[in-house]
């Protein structure tokens, strides 16, 4: 079994000397095996992720259930830590594992669908500037360099205080604001595929734009848009824990990791675990997608330099 | 060049006029300004007021191109809570928010380069993948809970440096770091990418070939030639220096550009925030624009397209 995978690795790596190798994009288990980072990275973002979808049932206490009698009660391993409650209570005496895991109910969800959004406006108007090129083009051009113009943080921030903090408002506002990405990247590729012979065939043999540009053009900039896509929730993702921190994102009680340390501070000369925890949980969040991203990246272009 | 410099040019300019219509309009989005200045609960005569002394009554068009115009020559409006001109709260605050950005550039740099090199020259070996990891690391770590912990070290038990606040330089020690910090990795991966570039030339095998010591191929000819597309890449990623100024300077309280932009969103100072949209834009657009004509004069391939 072993043998067999490397010589397909093998097969795809080995090119002619001075020719560019393209690797078929395929992800398939026998190639992404080969990539510890993209496992470890896609295995504790799919750990997460079920915590996070199972949250009723894996949480040991409801998260939003408040006992005076029992605030900031340290984790299990201090002194004074009790069973009940594993990673101990804040200050308003919530169990704090139950918290940490209904917030990454909100980091997850806020960062897929914020990027699903942008996915969508980015992937859209790259493909039209890169395919029409011309005056098209110019407009993207011109829309992406406002977008990347404008401070986003500063923009998020004031257009969340004029609506009013709600998880649909972030979503909303950072998938209106963090398409650049895909614009700039889908723009060149589709610029580049568009030269291509098949797709004049396809326009020589009568193929609809539409069609030639989602049958065609899109599928070829799948796996770009997969490592973008897992960049920008991984960014989206500490943006609304960023906002929440700063009380412009998702409002009490909702449990948010942002907002958890930000409703720590106060506390953190006597209680630095109700900082520490949410912190290390978002990192360990961010760095698990960043790294599957990587991971990702080197198995699309193994050259190193994407 | 003179083509492609007016052309470049127009294109600034259009992005600066828009980033004006939607810094004005952003504000405007909630419909009536007035009720949202005044707060919950004002009188209507408290609306009425405000309405007067804004102009709000007039049609958006008249009052952005009033704006604008005012704005042109320096005339931001007054501030609705410091009761003070916008442009001479801008002025008594940037100093701090240069600061703030030339030091963490310095970090970020002096970080980034070395880091860069060493990944570019042993590209694919346990030292660029360790690199890789710090930078993945980096990028994880959020910035405001690495502000919060190094208060914790620095201030609250080392009694270093002052926790937040502005007056001396120990003010600037923290946010630096932090901020610094937090734009190192997207820095490294900038200078790892171009020093792959330019290692793969053939005027560094030729210096190789003619025994050349290695660390001089790298540094003299190599990195010298990797720095200009980073200079230029090194720009774009400004925002992210903007961005993050925001959030730092709020959560330590220096009283720079982002604090001010930060306060004049939760006491809803519309002339504040317009004038600060605006401006950060504008040094956005500025220097991508010097950076696109230095790079086309260093390199004239670029002006064709």
């Amino acid at each position: 079994m072993t043998n067999t995978n490397m010589t397909d690795t093998n097969q795809i790596t080995a090119g002619l000397p001075g020719e560019a190798v393209k690797v078929p994009s395929r992800l398939s288990w026998t190639r992404i095996k080969d990539h510890p980072t993209l496992v470890i990275g896609g295995g504790i973002v799919f750990i997460m992720t079920l915590l996070a979808i199972f949250a009723p049932l894996v949480a040991p206490h409801d998260p939003y259930f408040q006992n005076i009698a029992a605030r900031t009660i340290p984790p299990v391993w201090y002194e004074g830590g009790t069973r009940d409650h594993i990673l101990g209570t804040d200050q308003l005496g919530r169990d704090y594992l139950s918290r940490l895991i209904y917030g990454a109910r909100i980091s997850l969800l806020i960062g897929f669908s914020a990027v699903a959004i942008a996915g969508v406006i980015g992937t859209t108007l790259g493909l039209l500037g890169g395919y029409f090129g011309g005056r098209v083009d110019m407009v993207v051009t011109f829309l992406t360099t406002v977008r990347l113009s404008l401070p986003i943080i500063l923009v998020a921030l004031a257009i969340v205080a004029v609506f009013g903090g709600s998880i649909t408002i972030v979503v909303i506002v950072l998938g209106l604001l963090k398409w650049d990405r895909f614009a700039v990247v889908v723009r060149s590729s589709a610029a580049q595929i568009s030269r291509l012979d098949y797709i004049n065939s396809a326009r020589a043999a009568g193929a609809s734009t539409f069609y030639i540009l989602t049958r065609e053009v899109l599928p070829n900039l799948a796996p770009q848009l997969i490592v973008i896509a897992t960049i920008e929730i991984a960014s989206a993702i500490l943006m609304e824990a960023a906002l929440s921190f700063l009380g412009l994102g998702v409002q009490p009680p909702t449990p948010s990791w942002g907002l958890m340390i930000s409703e720590a501070k106060s506390y953190m000369f006597f209680s630095f675990w109700l900082i520490a925890i949410p912190g290390v949980a978002l990192a360990t969040l961010v760095f698990a997608i960043n790294l599957a991203g990587d991971g990702l990246r080197d198995l699309i272009s193994p050259d190193g330099r994407g | 060049m003179g083509i492609y410099l007016a052309k470049r040019i127009g294109l600034a300019v259009l992005v600066a006029l828009f980033v004006s219509i939607l810094a004005f309009g952003l504000l405007r989005l909630q419909g009536n300004a007035a009720t949202a200045l005044a707060g919950e609960g004002a009188s209507p005569q408290d609306i009425a007021i405000i309405v007067e002394t804004y102009g709000l009554d007039r049609p958006l068009v008249v009052q952005y191109a009033t704006w604008l115009g005012n704005a042109l020559t320096g005339d931001f409006g007054t501030s609705y809570f410091f009761k003070r001109p916008v442009a001479e709260l801008i002025v008594s605050k940037v100093g701090n928010t240069v600061t703030l950005a030339v030091l963490s550039l310095g970090i970020a740099l002096a970080l980034s380069i070395p880091l860069g090199v060493l990944a570019a020259v042993y590209s694919g070996s346990w030292i660029d993948r360790v690199c890789s990891l710090i930078s993945l690391m980096g990028q994880a770590l959020p910035s405001f809970f690495l502000a919060l912990c190094l208060v914790m070290v620095f201030a609250i038990q080392l009694r270093m440096f002052p926790a937040s606040g502005t007056g001396s330089w120990q003010h600037f020690v923290l946010p630096a770091v932090t901020l610094g910090y937090y734009i190192t990795p997207p820095f490294m991966r900038l200078v790892r990418a171009g020093m792959i570039d330019a290692l793969s030339n053939d005027y560094v095998r030729t210096a190789r070939a003619k025994g050349l010591p290695a660390h001089r191929v790298v540094l003299k000819h190599a990195l010298r030639n990797a720095l200009v597309p980073v200079v230029g890449l090194v720009t774009v990623q400004l925002g992210l220096l903007i961005g993050g100024s925001v959030v730092i300077e709020s959560i330590f309280a220096l009283d720079g550009l982002g604090y001010l932009a930060y306060q004049s969103i939760s006491y809803r100072d519309f002339p504040v925030l317009q004038a600060v949209v605006l401006l950060l834009s504008l040094v956005y657009v500025v220097l991508t624009l010097l950076s696109d004509i230095v790079n086309a004069w260093l390199d004239p391939r670029l002006r064709v397209s």
